[in-house]
Protein backbone atom coordinates (compact mmCIF):
# COMPACT_ATOMS: atom_id res chain seq x y z
CA UNK A 1 0.00 0.00 0.00
CA UNK A 2 2.52 2.42 1.16
CA UNK A 3 4.63 1.24 -2.55
CA UNK A 4 2.05 2.60 -4.21
CA UNK A 5 1.24 5.28 -2.50
CA UNK A 6 4.82 6.46 -2.75
CA UNK A 7 4.74 5.91 -6.54
CA UNK A 8 1.65 8.15 -7.15
CA UNK A 9 2.59 10.84 -4.90
CA UNK A 10 6.15 10.98 -6.37
CA UNK A 11 5.14 10.83 -10.26
CA UNK A 12 2.62 13.27 -9.26
CA UNK A 13 5.30 15.93 -7.79
CA UNK A 14 7.75 15.13 -10.29
CA UNK A 15 4.60 15.59 -13.41
CA UNK A 16 3.66 19.05 -11.44
CA UNK A 17 7.18 20.10 -10.80
CA UNK A 18 7.42 19.96 -14.78
CA UNK A 19 4.45 21.72 -15.30
CA UNK A 20 5.68 24.36 -13.38
CA UNK A 21 8.41 25.12 -15.74
CA UNK A 22 6.26 24.18 -18.77
CA UNK A 23 3.30 25.98 -18.68
CA UNK A 24 3.53 29.72 -20.65
CA UNK A 25 1.05 31.16 -18.17
CA UNK A 26 2.58 31.99 -14.74
CA UNK A 27 -0.54 31.83 -12.19
CA UNK A 28 -0.89 27.84 -14.02
CA UNK A 29 3.02 27.36 -13.00
CA UNK A 30 2.46 28.81 -9.68
CA UNK A 31 -0.88 26.24 -9.08
CA UNK A 32 1.94 23.24 -10.43
CA UNK A 33 3.99 24.35 -7.77
CA UNK A 34 1.61 24.04 -5.07
CA UNK A 35 -0.04 20.62 -6.02
CA UNK A 36 4.21 19.95 -6.30
CA UNK A 37 4.69 20.86 -2.63
CA UNK A 38 1.08 18.94 -1.32
CA UNK A 39 2.48 15.82 -3.35
CA UNK A 40 5.94 16.12 -1.65
CA UNK A 41 3.86 16.56 1.93
CA UNK A 42 2.01 13.45 1.24
CA UNK A 43 5.45 11.71 0.63
CA UNK A 44 6.28 12.91 4.33
CA UNK A 45 3.20 11.70 5.62
CA UNK A 46 4.12 8.26 4.06
CA UNK A 47 7.59 7.96 5.68
CA UNK A 48 5.25 9.08 9.20
CA UNK A 49 6.85 12.38 9.48
CA UNK A 50 3.74 14.22 10.03
CA UNK A 51 5.10 17.19 11.50
CA UNK A 52 7.46 18.22 8.37
CA UNK A 53 4.37 16.98 6.12
CA UNK A 54 2.20 19.50 7.60
CA UNK A 55 4.35 22.18 8.32
CA UNK A 56 5.05 21.55 4.60
CA UNK A 57 2.04 22.55 3.53
CA UNK A 58 1.19 25.55 6.08
CA UNK A 59 4.39 27.27 5.09
CA UNK A 60 4.73 26.75 1.45
CA UNK A 61 1.42 25.65 0.07
CA UNK A 62 -0.44 27.96 2.16
CA UNK A 63 1.62 31.37 3.19
CA UNK A 64 4.56 31.45 0.27
CA UNK A 65 2.76 30.31 -2.58
CA UNK A 66 -0.26 32.60 -1.69
CA UNK A 67 2.16 35.79 -1.63
CA UNK A 68 3.32 34.93 -4.91
CA UNK A 69 0.62 34.07 -6.63
CA UNK A 70 -0.76 37.67 -5.62
CA UNK A 71 1.93 39.37 -6.77
CA UNK A 72 2.10 36.94 -10.07
CA UNK A 73 -1.74 38.31 -10.64
CA UNK A 74 -0.80 41.70 -10.05
CA UNK A 75 1.63 41.31 -13.42
CA UNK A 76 0.65 41.34 -16.91
CA UNK A 77 0.64 38.15 -17.89
CA UNK A 78 0.05 38.58 -21.01
CA UNK A 79 3.18 39.57 -22.32
CA UNK A 80 4.58 36.30 -20.65
CA UNK A 81 2.43 34.18 -22.40
CA UNK A 82 3.07 35.68 -25.65
CA UNK A 83 6.66 35.32 -25.44
CA UNK A 84 8.67 33.82 -28.01
CA UNK A 85 10.39 29.93 -27.43
CA UNK A 86 14.38 30.83 -27.66
CA UNK A 87 15.55 27.70 -29.28
CA UNK A 88 19.20 28.29 -27.98
CA UNK A 89 18.37 28.78 -24.37
CA UNK A 90 15.73 25.93 -24.60
CA UNK A 91 18.92 23.92 -25.75
CA UNK A 92 21.53 25.56 -23.29
CA UNK A 93 19.12 25.18 -20.49
CA UNK A 94 18.28 21.12 -21.63
CA UNK A 95 22.08 20.73 -21.64
CA UNK A 96 22.40 21.82 -17.69
CA UNK A 97 19.77 20.06 -16.89
CA UNK A 98 21.56 16.91 -17.82
CA UNK A 99 25.00 17.91 -16.84
CA UNK A 100 23.45 17.94 -13.63
CA UNK A 101 21.52 14.98 -13.54
CA UNK A 102 24.87 12.82 -14.48
CA UNK A 103 26.57 15.05 -11.74
CA UNK A 104 24.17 13.96 -8.89
CA UNK A 105 23.39 10.09 -10.03
CA UNK A 106 27.57 9.91 -9.67
CA UNK A 107 27.68 11.39 -6.31
CA UNK A 108 24.50 9.64 -5.07
CA UNK A 109 26.12 6.57 -6.66
CA UNK A 110 29.40 7.26 -4.61
CA UNK A 111 27.90 7.83 -0.96
CA UNK A 112 27.95 4.39 1.34
CA UNK A 113 23.92 4.83 1.76
CA UNK A 114 22.60 4.31 -1.67
CA UNK A 115 23.81 0.66 -0.99
CA UNK A 116 23.38 0.07 2.30
CA UNK A 117 20.22 0.59 4.07
CA UNK A 118 19.55 3.33 6.55
CA UNK A 119 19.50 2.01 9.99
CA UNK A 120 15.13 2.78 11.42
CA UNK A 121 14.96 5.58 13.32
CA UNK A 122 14.88 5.39 16.94
CA UNK A 123 11.26 5.52 18.25
CA UNK A 124 11.22 7.43 21.08
CA UNK A 125 7.22 7.22 21.91
CA UNK A 126 6.41 11.02 21.68
CA UNK A 127 4.59 12.83 18.46
CA UNK A 128 7.55 13.71 15.82
CA UNK A 129 6.91 17.35 16.68
CA UNK A 130 8.05 16.63 20.39
CA UNK A 131 11.25 15.27 18.86
CA UNK A 132 11.95 17.66 15.99
CA UNK A 133 11.59 20.46 19.33
CA UNK A 134 13.89 18.04 21.29
CA UNK A 135 16.45 17.96 18.91
CA UNK A 136 16.33 21.68 17.54
CA UNK A 137 16.63 22.86 21.04
CA UNK A 138 19.06 20.57 22.69
CA UNK A 139 21.30 19.31 20.27
CA UNK A 140 21.21 22.13 17.88
CA UNK A 141 20.37 25.22 19.92
CA UNK A 142 23.14 27.63 18.73
CA UNK A 143 22.49 26.83 15.21
CA UNK A 144 18.80 27.15 15.89
CA UNK A 145 19.36 30.59 17.43
CA UNK A 146 21.38 31.82 14.78
CA UNK A 147 19.35 31.30 12.71
CA UNK A 148 16.20 33.22 14.33
CA UNK A 149 18.92 36.06 14.52
CA UNK A 150 19.53 36.10 10.97
CA UNK A 151 15.58 35.77 10.19
CA UNK A 152 15.67 38.83 12.55
CA UNK A 153 18.46 40.92 11.01
CA UNK A 154 16.59 40.21 7.27
CA UNK A 155 13.05 41.09 8.58
CA UNK A 156 14.42 44.30 10.02
CA UNK A 157 16.25 45.12 6.63
CA UNK A 158 12.91 44.42 4.43
CA UNK A 159 10.94 46.87 6.83
CA UNK A 160 14.04 49.40 6.48
CA UNK A 161 13.72 49.19 2.94
CA UNK A 162 10.13 49.19 2.00
CA UNK A 163 9.90 52.14 4.37
CA UNK A 164 12.67 54.12 2.50
CA UNK A 165 11.43 53.85 -0.68
CA UNK A 166 7.93 55.56 0.54
CA UNK A 167 9.70 58.05 1.49
CA UNK B 1 -19.57 -15.70 3.25
CA UNK B 2 -17.36 -13.68 5.16
CA UNK B 3 -18.35 -14.09 9.03
CA UNK B 4 -18.83 -11.13 11.51
CA UNK B 5 -15.06 -11.39 12.60
CA UNK B 6 -13.76 -10.26 9.66
CA UNK B 7 -15.49 -6.83 10.20
CA UNK B 8 -13.73 -7.01 14.13
CA UNK B 9 -10.21 -7.31 12.79
CA UNK B 10 -8.45 -4.18 14.11
CA UNK B 11 -7.19 -2.97 10.47
CA UNK B 12 -10.90 -3.55 8.62
CA UNK B 13 -12.92 -2.25 11.59
CA UNK B 14 -10.95 1.00 11.47
CA UNK B 15 -11.41 1.35 8.02
CA UNK B 16 -15.53 0.71 8.20
CA UNK B 17 -15.62 2.75 11.45
CA UNK B 18 -13.65 5.74 10.30
CA UNK B 19 -15.62 5.35 6.83
CA UNK B 20 -18.87 5.21 8.86
CA UNK B 21 -17.77 8.48 10.80
CA UNK B 22 -16.92 10.74 7.92
CA UNK B 23 -20.26 10.18 6.22
CA UNK B 24 -22.53 10.83 9.22
CA UNK B 25 -20.02 13.99 9.82
CA UNK B 26 -20.23 15.23 6.57
CA UNK B 27 -24.02 14.65 6.35
CA UNK B 28 -24.55 16.27 9.79
CA UNK B 29 -22.17 19.10 9.03
CA UNK B 30 -23.79 19.33 5.56
CA UNK B 31 -26.85 19.61 7.32
CA UNK B 32 -25.68 22.36 9.65
CA UNK B 33 -24.64 24.32 6.61
CA UNK B 34 -27.92 24.84 4.98
CA UNK B 35 -29.91 25.17 8.23
CA UNK B 36 -27.40 28.18 9.72
CA UNK B 37 -28.29 29.63 6.34
CA UNK B 38 -31.56 28.95 6.89
CA UNK B 39 -30.93 30.39 11.25
CA UNK B 40 -28.95 33.26 9.19
CA UNK B 41 -32.31 34.70 7.62
CA UNK B 42 -34.65 33.88 10.88
CA UNK B 43 -32.00 35.42 12.89
CA UNK B 44 -31.38 38.76 10.99
CA UNK B 45 -35.22 38.69 10.71
CA UNK B 46 -35.40 38.82 14.58
CA UNK B 47 -32.69 41.47 15.17
CA UNK B 48 -34.91 43.50 12.12
CA UNK B 49 -37.77 42.87 13.64
CA UNK B 50 -39.32 41.05 10.66
CA UNK B 51 -40.61 37.60 10.14
CA UNK B 52 -38.32 36.26 8.13
CA UNK B 53 -38.85 33.14 5.61
CA UNK B 54 -41.99 31.26 6.99
CA UNK B 55 -43.63 29.87 3.60
CA UNK B 56 -42.26 26.38 3.06
CA UNK B 57 -42.57 24.46 5.73
CA UNK B 58 -43.47 25.30 9.18
CA UNK B 59 -41.38 28.12 10.33
CA UNK B 60 -40.03 27.68 6.78
CA UNK B 61 -38.13 24.78 7.75
CA UNK B 62 -37.66 23.27 4.21
CA UNK B 63 -36.44 26.51 3.21
CA UNK B 64 -32.85 25.31 2.36
CA UNK B 65 -34.41 22.78 0.42
CA UNK B 66 -35.90 24.92 -1.68
CA UNK B 67 -33.21 27.23 -1.83
CA UNK B 68 -30.91 23.92 -3.03
CA UNK B 69 -33.33 23.24 -5.70
CA UNK B 70 -33.87 26.45 -6.84
CA UNK B 71 -29.91 26.97 -7.03
CA UNK B 72 -29.10 23.77 -8.97
CA UNK B 73 -31.93 24.16 -11.61
CA UNK B 74 -30.49 27.56 -12.97
CA UNK B 75 -28.60 28.28 -15.66
CA UNK B 76 -24.61 27.58 -14.83
CA UNK B 77 -23.54 30.94 -16.48
CA UNK B 78 -20.32 31.59 -18.23
CA UNK B 79 -19.11 35.00 -18.56
CA UNK B 80 -16.77 35.46 -21.67
CA UNK B 81 -13.00 36.52 -21.64
CA UNK B 82 -12.80 33.98 -18.12
CA UNK B 83 -10.01 31.28 -17.37
CA UNK B 84 -12.50 28.87 -17.81
CA UNK B 85 -10.12 26.05 -15.45
CA UNK B 86 -9.73 28.08 -12.61
CA UNK B 87 -13.68 29.50 -13.02
CA UNK B 88 -14.96 26.26 -12.72
CA UNK B 89 -12.10 24.60 -9.87
CA UNK B 90 -12.31 27.65 -7.83
CA UNK B 91 -15.87 27.03 -5.72
CA UNK B 92 -14.35 23.39 -5.11
CA UNK B 93 -11.46 25.14 -3.80
CA UNK B 94 -13.00 27.52 -1.62
CA UNK B 95 -15.40 24.26 0.16
CA UNK B 96 -13.00 21.23 0.25
CA UNK B 97 -10.54 22.78 3.30
CA UNK B 98 -13.67 24.00 5.38
CA UNK B 99 -14.90 20.21 5.12
CA UNK B 100 -11.20 19.02 5.60
CA UNK B 101 -10.87 20.93 9.14
CA UNK B 102 -13.54 18.20 10.45
CA UNK B 103 -11.62 15.39 10.52
CA UNK B 104 -9.51 16.05 12.72
CA UNK B 105 -11.85 17.93 15.18
CA UNK B 106 -12.93 15.46 17.66
CA UNK B 107 -16.72 15.86 18.36
CA UNK B 108 -17.31 13.30 20.36
CA UNK B 109 -16.16 10.96 23.37
CA UNK B 110 -16.54 7.30 22.32
CA UNK B 111 -19.13 4.89 21.29
CA UNK B 112 -19.42 1.99 21.92
CA UNK B 113 -15.70 1.98 22.58
CA UNK B 114 -14.67 3.95 19.36
CA UNK B 115 -13.19 6.98 19.93
CA UNK B 116 -15.53 10.45 18.10
CA UNK B 117 -12.48 11.36 16.05
CA UNK B 118 -12.48 10.88 11.79
CA UNK B 119 -8.51 10.93 12.08
CA UNK B 120 -6.62 11.22 15.89
CA UNK B 121 -3.34 13.02 14.50
CA UNK B 122 -0.71 14.24 17.16
CA UNK B 123 -0.77 17.44 15.04
CA UNK B 124 -4.13 18.12 15.23
CA UNK B 125 -4.05 21.68 15.60
CA UNK B 126 -1.20 22.31 13.21
CA UNK B 127 -3.69 20.35 10.36
CA UNK B 128 -6.35 22.39 11.13
CA UNK B 129 -4.18 25.68 10.08
CA UNK B 130 -2.47 24.19 7.69
CA UNK B 131 -5.82 23.20 6.13
CA UNK B 132 -7.76 26.37 6.43
CA UNK B 133 -4.60 28.32 4.93
CA UNK B 134 -5.33 26.44 1.45
CA UNK B 135 -8.87 27.99 1.28
CA UNK B 136 -7.63 31.31 0.55
CA UNK B 137 -6.45 29.64 -2.82
CA UNK B 138 -10.44 29.51 -3.69
CA UNK B 139 -11.18 32.99 -3.44
CA UNK B 140 -7.64 34.36 -5.05
CA UNK B 141 -8.27 32.11 -8.21
CA UNK B 142 -11.90 32.93 -8.35
CA UNK B 143 -11.59 36.78 -8.52
CA UNK B 144 -8.28 36.17 -10.64
CA UNK B 145 -10.15 33.68 -13.28
CA UNK B 146 -13.50 36.25 -13.44
CA UNK B 147 -11.46 38.26 -16.01
CA UNK B 148 -13.24 41.42 -14.05
CA UNK B 149 -11.97 44.22 -11.77
CA UNK B 150 -15.17 44.22 -8.95
CA UNK B 151 -13.92 40.23 -8.03
CA UNK B 152 -10.30 40.88 -8.65
CA UNK B 153 -10.64 43.44 -5.94
CA UNK B 154 -12.85 41.41 -3.25
CA UNK B 155 -10.41 38.22 -4.18
CA UNK B 156 -6.70 40.61 -3.24
CA UNK B 157 -8.78 42.11 -0.28
CA UNK B 158 -9.62 38.52 0.74
CA UNK B 159 -5.96 36.87 0.06
CA UNK B 160 -4.69 40.06 2.00
CA UNK B 161 -6.76 39.80 4.89
CA UNK B 162 -6.29 35.83 5.19
CA UNK B 163 -2.94 35.45 5.51
CA UNK B 164 -2.55 39.02 7.95
CA UNK B 165 -5.27 37.28 9.92
CA UNK B 166 -3.56 33.50 10.24
CA UNK B 167 -0.52 34.82 12.33
CA UNK B 168 -3.03 36.20 15.20
CA UNK B 169 -4.85 33.00 14.45
CA UNK B 170 -1.71 30.74 15.13
CA UNK B 171 0.04 32.56 17.61
CA UNK B 172 -3.40 33.40 19.84
CA UNK B 173 -3.37 29.46 20.02
CA UNK B 174 0.14 29.02 21.34
CA UNK B 175 -0.37 29.35 25.35
CA UNK B 176 -2.97 26.89 24.44
CA UNK B 177 0.14 24.28 23.59
CA UNK B 178 2.01 25.67 26.48
CA UNK B 179 -0.46 24.61 29.01
CA UNK B 180 -1.28 21.41 28.12
CA UNK B 181 1.66 20.15 26.68
CA UNK B 182 0.49 18.76 22.94
CA UNK B 183 -0.98 19.42 19.79
CA UNK B 184 -3.08 16.50 19.64
CA UNK B 185 -6.90 17.74 19.91
CA UNK B 186 -8.24 15.28 21.54
CA UNK B 187 -5.74 15.46 24.59
CA UNK B 188 -6.24 19.27 24.68
CA UNK B 189 -10.06 18.13 25.24
CA UNK B 190 -9.08 15.82 28.27
CA UNK B 191 -6.77 18.04 29.50
CA UNK B 192 -9.99 20.10 29.83
CA UNK B 193 -11.78 17.73 31.18
CA UNK B 194 -9.32 17.10 34.29
CA UNK B 195 -8.46 21.20 34.68
CA UNK B 196 -11.56 22.77 33.08
CA UNK B 197 -12.35 24.81 29.94
CA UNK B 198 -10.07 27.04 29.22
CA UNK B 199 -12.07 29.83 29.39
CA UNK B 200 -14.29 28.60 32.57
CA UNK B 201 -11.79 26.65 34.35
CA UNK B 202 -13.77 26.47 37.42
CA UNK B 203 -13.33 22.71 38.29
CA UNK B 204 -11.03 19.20 38.32
CA UNK B 205 -10.96 16.10 39.43
CA UNK B 206 -7.24 16.01 41.09
CA UNK B 207 -7.28 18.33 44.60
CA UNK B 208 -5.27 20.54 45.97
CA UNK B 209 -6.65 23.69 45.24
CA UNK B 210 -8.08 26.70 46.81
CA UNK B 211 -11.77 26.34 47.09
CA UNK B 212 -13.53 22.47 47.28
CA UNK B 213 -16.90 21.13 46.95
CA UNK B 214 -17.06 17.72 46.60
CA UNK B 215 -20.46 16.99 44.96
CA UNK B 216 -22.84 13.92 45.69
CA UNK B 217 -21.76 11.99 42.50
CA UNK B 218 -18.07 11.85 43.52
CA UNK B 219 -17.11 14.81 41.34
CA UNK B 220 -14.86 17.65 42.47
CA UNK B 221 -15.85 21.20 42.22
CA UNK B 222 -13.62 23.80 42.73
CA UNK B 223 -10.56 26.55 41.78
CA UNK B 224 -6.62 25.88 41.48
CA UNK B 225 -4.62 28.44 42.09
CA UNK B 226 -2.41 27.72 38.65
CA UNK B 227 -5.63 27.44 36.33
CA UNK B 228 -6.95 30.78 37.94
CA UNK B 229 -3.79 32.31 37.17
CA UNK B 230 -3.21 31.36 33.46
CA UNK B 231 -7.47 31.84 33.00
CA UNK B 232 -5.89 35.72 32.12
CA UNK B 233 -3.58 34.74 29.26
CA UNK B 234 -6.49 31.92 28.44
CA UNK B 235 -8.87 34.82 27.46
CA UNK B 236 -6.60 36.99 25.93
CA UNK B 237 -6.11 34.06 23.54
CA UNK B 238 -10.03 33.35 23.59
CA UNK B 239 -10.92 36.89 22.13
CA UNK B 240 -8.08 37.32 19.94
CA UNK B 241 -8.78 33.73 18.19
CA UNK B 242 -12.85 34.44 18.30
CA UNK B 243 -11.93 38.03 16.20
CA UNK B 244 -9.43 36.18 14.12
CA UNK B 245 -11.77 33.38 12.99
CA UNK B 246 -14.67 36.31 11.85
CA UNK B 247 -11.59 37.82 9.74
CA UNK B 248 -10.45 34.41 8.75
CA UNK B 249 -14.21 33.38 7.35
CA UNK B 250 -14.78 36.83 6.03
CA UNK B 251 -18.00 37.09 8.72
CA UNK B 252 -19.31 40.75 9.19
CA UNK B 253 -17.63 43.02 10.82
CA UNK B 254 -14.29 41.86 8.32
CA UNK B 255 -16.47 41.00 5.09
CA UNK B 256 -14.55 43.35 3.25
CA UNK B 257 -14.16 41.17 0.12
CA UNK B 258 -17.58 40.96 -0.57
CA UNK B 259 -18.40 44.64 0.50
CA UNK B 260 -21.55 45.15 -1.63
CA UNK B 261 -21.38 48.97 -2.01
CA UNK B 262 -17.52 49.12 -3.29
CA UNK B 263 -17.07 45.66 -4.54
CA UNK B 264 -20.76 44.78 -5.80
CA UNK B 265 -20.47 40.90 -5.00
CA UNK B 266 -16.59 40.97 -4.41
CA UNK B 267 -15.18 37.73 -5.87
CA UNK B 268 -18.29 35.60 -6.65
CA UNK B 269 -20.01 38.74 -8.27
CA UNK B 270 -19.23 36.66 -11.89
CA UNK B 271 -20.80 33.46 -10.29
CA UNK B 272 -24.30 31.62 -10.87
CA UNK B 273 -25.99 28.55 -10.19
CA UNK B 274 -24.49 25.88 -8.18
CA UNK B 275 -20.72 27.54 -8.07
CA UNK B 276 -22.26 30.06 -6.35
CA UNK B 277 -23.94 28.10 -4.13
CA UNK B 278 -20.76 26.14 -3.36
CA UNK B 279 -18.66 29.80 -2.53
CA UNK B 280 -21.56 30.93 -0.18
CA UNK B 281 -21.90 26.99 1.26
CA UNK B 282 -18.50 27.10 2.20
CA UNK B 283 -18.24 30.32 4.05
CA UNK B 284 -20.69 28.97 6.19
CA UNK B 285 -19.12 25.15 6.26
CA UNK B 286 -15.63 27.68 7.28
CA UNK B 287 -17.81 29.07 9.88
CA UNK B 288 -18.69 26.03 11.35
CA UNK B 289 -15.49 24.19 11.46
CA UNK B 290 -14.27 27.27 12.82
CA UNK B 291 -16.75 27.57 15.58
CA UNK B 292 -15.83 23.50 16.09
CA UNK B 293 -11.92 24.45 16.47
CA UNK B 294 -12.80 27.30 19.37
CA UNK B 295 -14.85 24.66 20.43
CA UNK B 296 -12.44 22.71 20.98
CA UNK B 297 -9.15 24.67 22.15
CA UNK B 298 -11.49 26.59 24.84
CA UNK B 299 -14.83 25.43 25.78
CA UNK B 300 -13.70 22.16 26.36
CA UNK B 301 -14.90 20.25 23.28
CA UNK B 302 -17.44 17.62 24.09
CA UNK B 303 -17.32 17.85 27.65
CA UNK B 304 -19.64 19.42 30.26
CA UNK B 305 -18.74 19.33 34.33
CA UNK B 306 -19.55 16.17 36.01
CA UNK B 307 -21.23 14.40 32.47
CA UNK B 308 -19.01 11.22 32.54
CA UNK B 309 -17.42 10.31 29.48
CA UNK B 310 -18.69 7.41 26.63
CA UNK B 311 -16.93 5.25 28.71
CA UNK B 312 -19.59 4.54 30.65
CA UNK B 313 -22.33 3.53 28.31
CA UNK B 314 -23.31 4.65 25.22
CA UNK B 315 -25.58 7.20 26.22
CA UNK B 316 -23.22 9.37 27.68
CA UNK B 317 -21.00 9.11 24.41
CA UNK B 318 -24.31 10.43 22.82
CA UNK B 319 -25.08 12.84 25.10
CA UNK B 320 -21.04 14.30 24.96
CA UNK B 321 -21.78 14.32 21.00
CA UNK B 322 -24.98 16.41 21.40
CA UNK B 323 -23.14 18.49 23.62
CA UNK B 324 -20.25 19.17 21.34
CA UNK B 325 -23.23 19.99 18.62
CA UNK B 326 -24.73 22.11 20.71
CA UNK B 327 -21.83 24.40 21.74
CA UNK B 328 -20.81 24.53 18.31
CA UNK B 329 -24.39 25.85 17.37
CA UNK B 330 -24.35 28.62 20.41
CA UNK B 331 -20.95 29.92 18.20
CA UNK B 332 -22.86 29.79 15.55
CA UNK B 333 -25.70 32.07 16.98
CA UNK B 334 -22.88 34.18 18.15
CA UNK B 335 -21.69 34.63 14.63
CA UNK B 336 -25.02 35.74 13.13
CA UNK B 337 -25.79 38.21 16.37
CA UNK B 338 -22.57 39.94 15.68
CA UNK B 339 -23.39 39.90 12.31
CA UNK B 340 -26.67 41.90 12.22
CA UNK B 341 -25.33 43.61 15.05
CA UNK B 342 -22.01 45.63 14.20
CA UNK B 343 -21.23 48.01 10.94
CA UNK B 344 -18.66 46.55 8.83
CA UNK B 345 -14.78 48.29 9.14
CA UNK B 346 -12.97 49.94 6.85
CA UNK B 347 -9.99 48.11 4.78
CA UNK B 348 -7.40 49.86 6.60
CA UNK B 349 -8.98 49.84 9.90
CA UNK B 350 -8.89 46.33 9.29
CA UNK B 351 -5.53 45.86 8.41
CA UNK B 352 -4.36 47.97 11.44
CA UNK B 353 -6.21 45.98 13.83
CA UNK B 354 -4.17 42.68 12.49
CA UNK B 355 -0.88 44.01 12.08
CA UNK B 356 -0.90 46.51 14.63
CA UNK B 357 -3.00 45.17 18.29
CA UNK B 358 -3.51 41.76 17.52
CA UNK B 359 -0.41 40.64 16.20
CA UNK B 360 1.44 41.96 18.65
CA UNK B 361 -0.57 41.22 22.09
CA UNK B 362 -0.98 37.47 20.37
CA UNK B 363 3.14 37.96 21.06
CA UNK B 364 3.45 39.07 24.25
CA UNK B 365 0.53 36.95 25.47
CA UNK B 366 2.66 34.17 24.80
CA UNK B 367 5.55 35.48 27.33
CA UNK B 368 3.11 35.98 29.41
CA UNK B 369 1.77 32.28 29.89
CA UNK B 370 5.51 31.32 29.54
CA UNK B 371 6.02 33.59 32.63
CA UNK B 372 3.13 32.17 34.59
CA UNK B 373 4.24 28.16 34.10
CA UNK B 374 7.50 29.17 35.27
CA UNK B 375 5.91 30.85 38.06
CA UNK B 376 3.91 27.70 39.44
CA UNK B 377 6.63 25.60 38.54
CA UNK B 378 9.29 27.00 40.49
Amino acid sequence: MLTILFWVFSVLMLASAAAVVLFRNPVNSAMSLVLSFLALAALFVTLDAFFIGVIQVLVYAGAVMVLFLFIIMLLDLKAETRRRLNIAALAGGIAVLGGFVVLITHVVKSLPASTDHFPPLARTGYPDAYDIGMTLFSDFNLPFQIIGVLLLVSTVGVVFLSRRSLR
Amino acid sequence: MPSLDLFLQPEIFLVWTAALKTFVILGVVLTMVAYSVWAERKVSAFIQDRIGPNRVGWAGLIQPVADGVKLLLKENFVPGGVNKFFFSIAPSLAMIPAILVLAVLPFGSSLFGVPMVIANLDIGVLWVFAVSSLGVYGIVLAGWASNSKYPFLGGIRSSSQMISYELSLGLSVVPVFMITGTLNLGEIVQYQVDHGWMVFPAWFQSGGGLLEITTDNGGMFGLDLGQSLLWIPMMISFVIFMIAMFAETNRVPFDLPEAEQELVGGYHTEYSSMRFALFFLGEYAAMIAGAGVIVTLFLGGWSLPFVPDGSQGWFWGLVNIGTFFAKVAAIIFFFLWVRWTLPRFRFDQLMKLGWYVFFEVALLNIFLTAGILAYLQS
